[in-house]
C-alpha cells in the first residue's frame, strides 16, 4: 500500500493548516515548508502518525541564503525516510538572517545531536533544547562561523601561495 | 621461494681490516646502524595512511628496510613518518608528538597534504608541516604510490648514513630548532 | 547544564572531585586519541575510567577538518570527484559513483545498461576492499595479525583493477558524468575473473581463522551492542544497522544503477554486538563476490557512456583533432553548460552505510550547497553509549567494529 504524496499533504495541512505551505515534488522526494516555530510539532507528527510514519531521520543541514530577506537568510533542510513504505521526504524552514534559533528535534531523533552542531559549527544556528551546543568540527577557539557565504575558503594569513596563480585578486597582472 | 644465497646484507664501510679488527670512522659506523635499522612512529591521518598500510603489508614490505617495529610511542621512535592532511586543531598535537621524540629523530611528510597543503587551501587545513616541525624529506603523491613511500625512506636513509654525529649539537641545527622555538 | 560545554576534561576532573568511591579509590580521566595506535584515523575520546571499566566518555571530532562542503562551493563539478575520493577512501569508486548518480540526476540523464552494470561491478569491489580493512584490522586489534598480512594482498588485487580502470590505487576518481572515461579492457575483466577465482578460498581460510575462534569469540560477542530501536535513533545505516537486526539496505530499498537485475541476500544480525558486525561484513563480502559474478555474466554490450556531449568530457585525443569536440571541452571546463536550478538528495549504499549528496544547483558551474551525508559521522555519536560499562580493550574493539574511517567523519 503506497503512501501517497496527497495523503502526506492532506494529512499535514489538516493538523497544522498554513504553517505547512510549498509543497512540490522535486525529482523523487516531497517537498515543502514550515515555519520554525511548528517545525518540532511537524517532525514530532510525521514520526508518530500512524499512517505517515517516517521512522528515520535522514540528514539535517543547514543553507545559507546572504541574499534573501532579512528572514529568510538561513534555511533549516531535513530530510525524513519513511522504511515501512519507502518514502522520502524533505522540509525546510527559513530563519532570520540576525537571529538564526529553531527548536532542536534530538528529543525525537538521537542522530540530530551531532548534526546540528556541525550545523551550529558552520552557520551559528542556535538551537533551543540542545543539550551539548558546542563547536565539533572547528577549532573551540574560532569566533566566526565559516559556512556562511561572506566567509573566504583560503585562510588569510598564508605565506606561500600567490594568488595571481590561482586566479583570486581582482587584478592579476599588477598583484592588487 | 628465495634462496639465501640471494639476501643481500649491507656492505661493510671503507675502513682498515686486519684479523680480529676493523677500523673505521665513528660516524660511518654510527650512520649505517642508524640508517639500516629506522624504526618509524606511523602518524596516520587520513588517505596516505591507508598506503602506508598497504606498503607495511606483505607486497611492498618496509620491514626489509629495517622499519621492522612500528612504535606508536614517540620516545621509542626514530623517524616521524607524518601521513595525510594535518589540520590545523590537530598542529599542537603533531608538535606535542615531535617534542617527545628523543634525539637523533628524522622527519618525513607523506603526501601532497603534509608537504604543502595538498589540494586543501582551505582555513582550517595547516599548509604543510614544516610550518610547525622541521622536515627532512617530502614524499609529492596523492596519494604517493609505496613505492614512492619506499623511495623517501631510502633517501632519509642516505641522509642519516653520510649525517655526522655532531649534527646536533651543531650551532645550524640549534639555529633551526630555535626558527620552529623548539628548545 | 553549561558543565556540557566545558571541554571533556574539566568537566571529568570536576565530577572526580566531587564523588568518591567507597573503597577510598578515584575515577580517573584516560585520553584515547587523537594519535593512537587503534583508531583508525584521528578522533579523539576522552573517558572516565573506574579503574578498567569504562563510566562515561566522549568524543571530539575534527581533527581533520578539511572543510570539503566549502571547497565544494568554489569548484565546477568535475572537481569534485577528487573531494568525494576523500571522504571514505576505502571505498572510494563508491562516493564517486554516488557523485556522478546525484548528477546525472540533477540534469536528467539516462545511463546505458552497461555502464550500469560496469558501475555496479566497481562498487562491489569497492565494498570488498572496504570490508577486508574492517575485518582483519579487527583482527589486528584483538591481537590477530596474521590475517592482516594475507588478506591484504587481494587488496593490492584490487587496486591492480582499479589501474586498469582508471589509473590510481587508493583515490580514483573514477567516471564521468554519463560513464566511464574509456572502456575497460580485456585486461581489466581478466584481473576480476582471476579476482572472483583466487579470492573466495583465502577468505574462507580468513574466517576460519577468527569466526569460531574461542579467543576472538570471547573478545567480540557481547561487546559494544545496540539495540535495533536505539540504533534507528541515532542514524546508524549500513552494516552496523544491519548487525543489530535491521534489513535495510538502500540497493534493496531503493535500487540505484541497476541494483534490481541482481539477486543477492542481506545478511542480518541479532544482538547489534562487535561479533555481529563482523559477521555480517563477513557475510557481505560473499554477497558482493556472487553480485559480480552475475554482472559479469549478464553484462550487455553498448557504449561505455550515454550521449550528453554538453556534458561529458570528451577524450583527449579527440580534443586535439576534431572541432566539436574542442568545442564542447571548452564550454564544459568553463563552465558553460545547461545547469537547471534544483534540488536534489541521492543515496547510494556506501561502505559503512547510507551516503547521501544533498545538491542545490542554482545555474552555475559551481554547486550553491553540497552537504553530504556522512555515515560515519553520524553512527559515531553512539559510540559512548555502546562502550558505557565496558572495560577499555572492549572499546578498541568496538571501535574497531564500527570502521569509523577518519576522512568521513570529518569532511
Amino acid at each position: 500500500m503506497a503512501l501517497e504524496t496527497s495523503v502526506i499533504e492532506d494529512k499535514l495541512t489538516g493538523k497544522f493548516g498554513d504553517k505547512v505551505t510549498g509543497f512540490i515534488q522535486i525529482k523523487d522526494i516531497l517537498s515543502f515548508e514550515v515555519q520554525p516555530d511548528a517545525m518540532n510539532d511537524v517532525m514530532r507528527f510525521l514520526k508518530e502518525d500512524a499512517l505517515l510514519r517516517f521512522n528515520f531521520l535522514t540528514d539535517v543541514c543547514g543553507v545559507h541564503y546572504p541574499d534573501n530577506d532579512v528572514d529568510r537568510q538561513f534555511a533549516m533542510v531535513y530530510h525524513m525516510h519513511n522504511w515501512i513504505d519507502n518514502v522520502r521526504i524533505r522540509f525546510k524552514s527559513f530563519l532570520n538572517g540576525e537571529k538564526p534559533e529553531i527548536d532542536t528535534v534530538t528529543n525525537l531523533f538521537l542522530s540530530a545531536n551531532w548534526q546540528e552542531r556541525e550545523t551550529y559549527d558552520f552557520y551559528g544556528i542556535i538551537f533551543i533544547g540542545h543539550p551539548q551546543l558546542k563547536r565539533i568540527l572547528n577549532m573551540d577557539e574560532m569566533v566566526s562561523f565559516p559556512m556562511r557565504k561572506e566567509f573566504p575558503l583560503e585562510d588569510g594569513g598564508r605565506t606561500d601561495k600567490d594568488d595571481r596563480f590561482f586566479g583570486r585578486k581582482p587584478d592579476n597582472v599588477n598583484n592588487n | 621461494m628465495s634462496k639465501s644465497t640471494d639476501i643481500k646484507i649491507v656492505d661493510a664501510p671503507p675502513g682498515v681490516e686486519g684479523s680480529g679488527f676493523f677500523a673505521t670512522k665513528l660516524d660511518t659506523v654510527v650512520g649505517m646502524a642508524r640508517a639500516n635499522s629506522l624504526w618509524p612512529l606511523p602518524f596516520a591521518t587520513s588517505c596516505c595512511g591507508i598506503e602506508f598500510m598497504a606498503t607495511m603489508a606483505s607486497h611492498y614490505d618496509v620491514a626489509r628496510f629495517g622499519s621492522e617495529r612500528m612504535s606508536f610511542s614517540p620516545r621509542q621512535a626514530d623517524m616521524l613518518l607524518v601521513m595525510g592532511t594535518i589540520a590545523k586543531k590537530m598542529a599542537p598535537i603533531l608538535r606535542q608528538v615531535y617534542e617527545q621524540m628523543a634525539e637523533p629523530r628524522w622527519v618525513i611528510a607523506v603526501g601532497a597534504c603534509a608537504s604543502s597543503g595538498g589540494i586543501f587551501d582551505t582555513y582550517s587545513v595547516l599548509q604543510g608541516i614544516d610550518k610547525v616541525i622541521p622536515v627532512d624529506v617530502y614524499v609529492p603523491g596523492c596519494p604517493p604510490r609505496p613505492e614512492q613511500i619506499l623511495d623517501g625512506i631510502m633517501t632519509l636513509q642516505d641522509i642519516v648514513r653520510n649525517e655526522s654525529v655532531r649534527r646536533r649539537s651543531s650551532p645550524e641545527y640549534q639555529e633551526l630548532m630555535a626558527s620552529y622555538n623548539i628548545t | 547544564m553549561s558543565d556540557l560545554l566545558l571541554p571533556p576534561e574539566h568537566r571529568y576532573a570536576k565530577m572526580i572531585e566531587q564523588k568518591q568511591n567507597e573503597d577510598g579509590s578515584e575515577l580517573s580521566i584516560l585520553n584515547l586519541g587523537p594519535t593512537h595506535p587503534a583508531t583508525h584515523g584521528i578522533f579523539q575520546n576522552i573517558l572516565l575510567m573506574d579503574g578498567e571499566r569504562i563510566v562515561d566518555g566522549e568524543g571530539t571530532v575534527g581533527y581533520i577538518h578539511r572543510a570539503f562542503e566549502k571547497i565544494a562551493e568554489n569548484r565546477p563539478f568535475y572537481q569534485i570527484t577528487p573531494l568525494t575520493d576523500r571522504m571514505n577512501y576505502c571505498s572510494s569508486p563508491i562516493n564517486n559513483m554516488g557523485w556522478w548518480m546525484t548528477l546525472e540526476k540533477v540534469l536528467d540523464i539516462e545511463v546505458p545498461k552497461r555502464v550500469q552494470y560496469l558501475r555496479v561491478i566497481v562498487m562491489e569491489l569497492a565494498r570488498i576492499a572496504d570490508h577486508i580493512i574492517c575485518n582483519s584490522v579487527l583482527g589486528v586489534d584483538t591481537g590477530a595479525l596474521t590475517g592482516f598480512l594475507y588478506v591484504f594482498q587481494y587488496r593490492e588485487k584490487i587496486y591492480e583493477i582499479y589501474e586498469e580502470i582508471c589509473g590510481a590505487r587508493l583515490t580514483t576518481n573514477m567516471g564521468r558524468i554519463g560513464g566511464f572515461e574509456r572502456d575497460w579492457s580485456p585486461a581489466a575483466f581478466k584481473k576480476i575473473n582471476d579476482l572472483l577465482e583466487e579470492f573466495p578460498p583465502i577468505w574462507t581460510e580468513f574466517e576460519n581463522l577468527l569466526m569460531r575462534n574461542r579467543i576472538f569469540m570471547d573478545r567480540t560477542i557481547d561487546v559494544g551492542p545496540i539495540s535495533a530501536e536505539k540504533a534507528m535513533s541515532y542514524g546508524f545505516t549500513g552494516p552496523n544497522l544491519r548487525a543489530a537486526g535491521i534489513d535495510y539496505d538502500i540497493r534493496v530499498a531503493q535500487p540505484y544503477s541497476s541494483y534490481e537485475d541482481f539477486e543477492f541476500n542481506i545478511p542480518v544480525g541479532k544482538s547489534g554486538d562487535t561479533y555481529d558486525r563482523f559477521c555480517v561484513r563477513s557475510a557481505e563480502v560473499w554477497e558482493s563476490l556472487s553480485i559480480i559474478k552475475q554482472a559479469l555474466a549478464k553484462m550487455p554490450e553498448g557504449p561505455f557512456h550515454a550521449n550528453v556531449p554538453d556534458y561529458y568530457l570528451p577524450p583527449k585525443e579527440e580534443v586535439y583533432h576534431n572541432m566539436e569536440a574542442l568545442i564542447y571541452h571548452f564550454k564544459i571546463v568553463m563552465g558553460e553548460i545547461p545547469v537547471p536550478k534544483t534540488e536534489v538528495y541521492h543515496a547510494v549504499e556506501g561502505g559503512n552505510g547510507e551516503l547521501g549528496f544533498y545538491l542545490i544547483t542554482d545555474g552555475s558551474r559551481t554547486p550553491y550547497r553540497l552537504h553530504f551525508r556522512r555515515p560515519c559521522f553520524i553512527y559515531y555519536q553512539a559510540f559512548n553509549e555502546m562502550v558505557r560499562g565496558q572495560m577499555l580493550s572492549d572499546a578498541i574493539a568496538t571501535l574497531s567494529s564500527l570502521n569509523v574511517i577518519a576522512g568521513e567523519l570529518d569532511a
